[in-house]
């Protein structure tokens, strides 16, 4: 682990544009991956990407955002800004996995859910709280990985999962440090400051309880060895998904209801 | 007569409570939405809406559960639970207290039970004169408590949301509180109770994309804002200003995401006739 990196160079780090995406960890960690698109209401939306795959052998659906990697491809996605008809794909592609009784596995690196006028008039809250309400009850193991920025609720909105893991120069937060520094100091340009009071790395929330563990980056990040990034992500997902193995649907909808219950309780001397 | 006289005096002290700290001191007030100049009296016995435009001025939460209460009473549960500053983010601790100093409210939700219509029910009002009603893990934990109190007593549910969205002094603890408020909803929906989501101005963030748009029912307040970007921001991202009306309660109906606009004068009304509505078992209901 490099102790040394200070929050704002793992921001960094979390948004090189060499690190590998949900491209890289479908080609590398599955087999068979078959897309599919929609969210049968109104669109199809490119920062989502979203399908049935095998992971060692078995069926699983795998979600993720997805930034690109051409120009052309981050203009098609947003630079990973799921818009609302991107959540309803992932809430349907969620529930069909609970139908077929196969796990889900979500992948977030995101700058947030995309601001923008359409997105608010089809309902980009709604669209939110329905994939929080919803996932929270899934009777099928749900594993989450962020894997570079996972920002805001357009983050966590592909996260209330049994198991929460995170790489190690990942960075996962409210919102980004800019917005952060913008909206409390009316200065965006603070934003390194505001990365080392934003308790946004993997160690700081693996203390405050957010994430399950921590998974390992090649030496220098992920962006330096794709292929060895990809063994460590598979490593811990095979761990996690065995572990999760024994326990029956009302059980995992059950944990994962009471993990995301216990979150931020007070602590008894603050409840004078 | 000592019924009347109970009566009386419980409506004063609503009108007075509807006053506090969001209207302008002074006697004659210059409505921000048409301009006019109307009596502060006036405004405040349209239950701090403009008597001119129909503008609705903020009320406090407290103000908002006398308002809608059988009898302006309700009892309030959980109010021990205080934030705490866990990020220990400099300066927060002095926030904390300014803002509870001023709103004599421990936080920015206040969880209330009581009768509308004679059906009693559980209210849960933020107020946004507390840090802009923002959700703090101690709001999220209030607001879960409030759902879970309602789901044990099989009650139906109403929350009012008036809030900026994430209190950013508790980062990523407070966006957990998305998660958290939403999964309670899920399990109070399972047991087939009524939850109204009532929209106020404002409601925006990560307070929209979560319990605020769960509602069986939602109804908004007339001009309210409600969304989950901020203007400021879309405008930025998308390099130019945004349409006449973009967000308000208004926007949102037409766009299908809300059931009914109520203006103030209708509100108590409209939840008793709601609580109406959905109360009773038939055959078919769950539980």
């Amino acid at each position: 682990m490099e102790e040394t990196l200070t929050a704002a160079q793992r921001v960094a780090l979390a948004r090189q544009a060499q690190r590998p995406g949900i491209c890289a960890f479908i080609d590398g960690l599955f087999t068979g991956f078959f897309e599919m698109k929609g969210d049968r209401l109104a669109g199809e939306d490119g920062a989502i990407l979203g399908g049935v795959a095998l992971y060692h052998g078995q069926p699983v659906t795998v979600i993720g955002t997805r930034k690109g990697r051409t120009v052309e491809e981050n203009l098609h996605c947003r630079f990973g800004m799921p818009g609302p008809e991107g959540y309803r794909k992932a809430l349907r592609l969620m529930k069909q996995a609970e139908k077929f009784g196969r796990p889900v596995i979500t992948f977030i690196d995101t700058p947030g859910a995309y601001p923008g006028i359409a997105a608010e008039e089809r309902g980009q809250g709604e669209a939110i709280a329905c994939c929080l309400m919803e996932m929270s009850t899934l009777t099928v193991p749900v594993v989450s990985v962020v894997t570079g920025e996972g920002n805001s609720g357009g983050a966590l909105a592909l996260g209330v999962a049994n198991r929460v893991l995170m790489l190690e120069n990942a960075v996962y937060a409210i919102l980004s440090p800019e917005g952060f520094a913008s909206i409390l100091w009316k200065d965006a340009s603070r934003h390194e400051e505001a990365c080392e009071l934003m308790k946004l790395t993997a160690p700081d929330l693996m203390q405050l309880g957010v994430i399950d563990a921590i998974i390992q980056e090649p030496e220098g990040g992920a962006q330096r060895d794709a292929a060895a990034q990809i063994a460590m992500i598979d490593r811990a997902l095979s761990a996690e998904l065995h572990a999760l193995r024994g326990m029956s649907g009302r059980e995992l909808a059950a944990q994962r209801m009471e993990k995301f219950r216990r979150m931020g309780a007070p602590r008894p001397e603050a409840d004078a | 007569m000592t019924h009347v006289f109970e009566k009386r005096r419980n409506r004063l002290r609503a009108m007075k409570e509807l006053s506090e700290s969001y209207l302008p001191p002074e006697q004659v007030i210059t409505c921000p939405s048409c301009g006019q100049e109307v009596a502060r009296e006036e405004v405040e016995r349209a239950l701090s809406v403009c008597p001119a435009c129909g503008h609705h001025f903020p009320i406090s939460g407290p103000a908002r559960l006398r308002l809608v209460m059988d009898g302006a009473k309700y009892r309030e549960l959980y109010r021990h639970v205080q934030a705490g500053n866990p990020l220990d983010f400099p300066g927060y601790d002095d926030k904390l207290r300014a803002a509870q100093e001023k709103t004599g409210l421990d936080e920015a939700v206040i969880v209330a039970t009581g009768e509308i219509g004679g059906r009693r029910c559980v209210a849960c009002v933020l107020d946004s004169r507390f840090m802009m009603g923002s959700m703090s893990a101690a709001v999220g934990e209030k607001l879960t408590l409030g759902i879970e109190y309602t789901v044990r007593r099989a009650l139906p549910l109403i929350i009012f949301s008036a809030s900026g969205g994430a209190r950013m002094q508790e980062g990523i603890l407070s966006l957990m509180q998305m998660a958290k408020t939403s999964a309670a909803l899920a399990k109070l929906s399972q047991k087939g109770l009524l939850y109204i989501s009532v929209l106020t101005d404002p409601t925006m963030g990560g307070v929209t994309a979560s319990f605020a748009s769960l509602g069986d029912v939602i109804l908004a307040e007339p001009g309210a804002l409600i969304g989950f970007a901020g203007p400021r921001v879309i405008e930025q991202t998308i390099g130019q200003s945004l349409p006449e009306g973009f967000q308000r309660a208004e926007f949102l109906m037409e766009h299908g995401f809300i059931d009914a606009i109520v203006p103030r004068s209708g509100l108590r009304d409209a939840l008793a006739k709601l609580l109406m509505l959905h109360e009773g078992g038939t055959a078919w209901r769950k539980h």
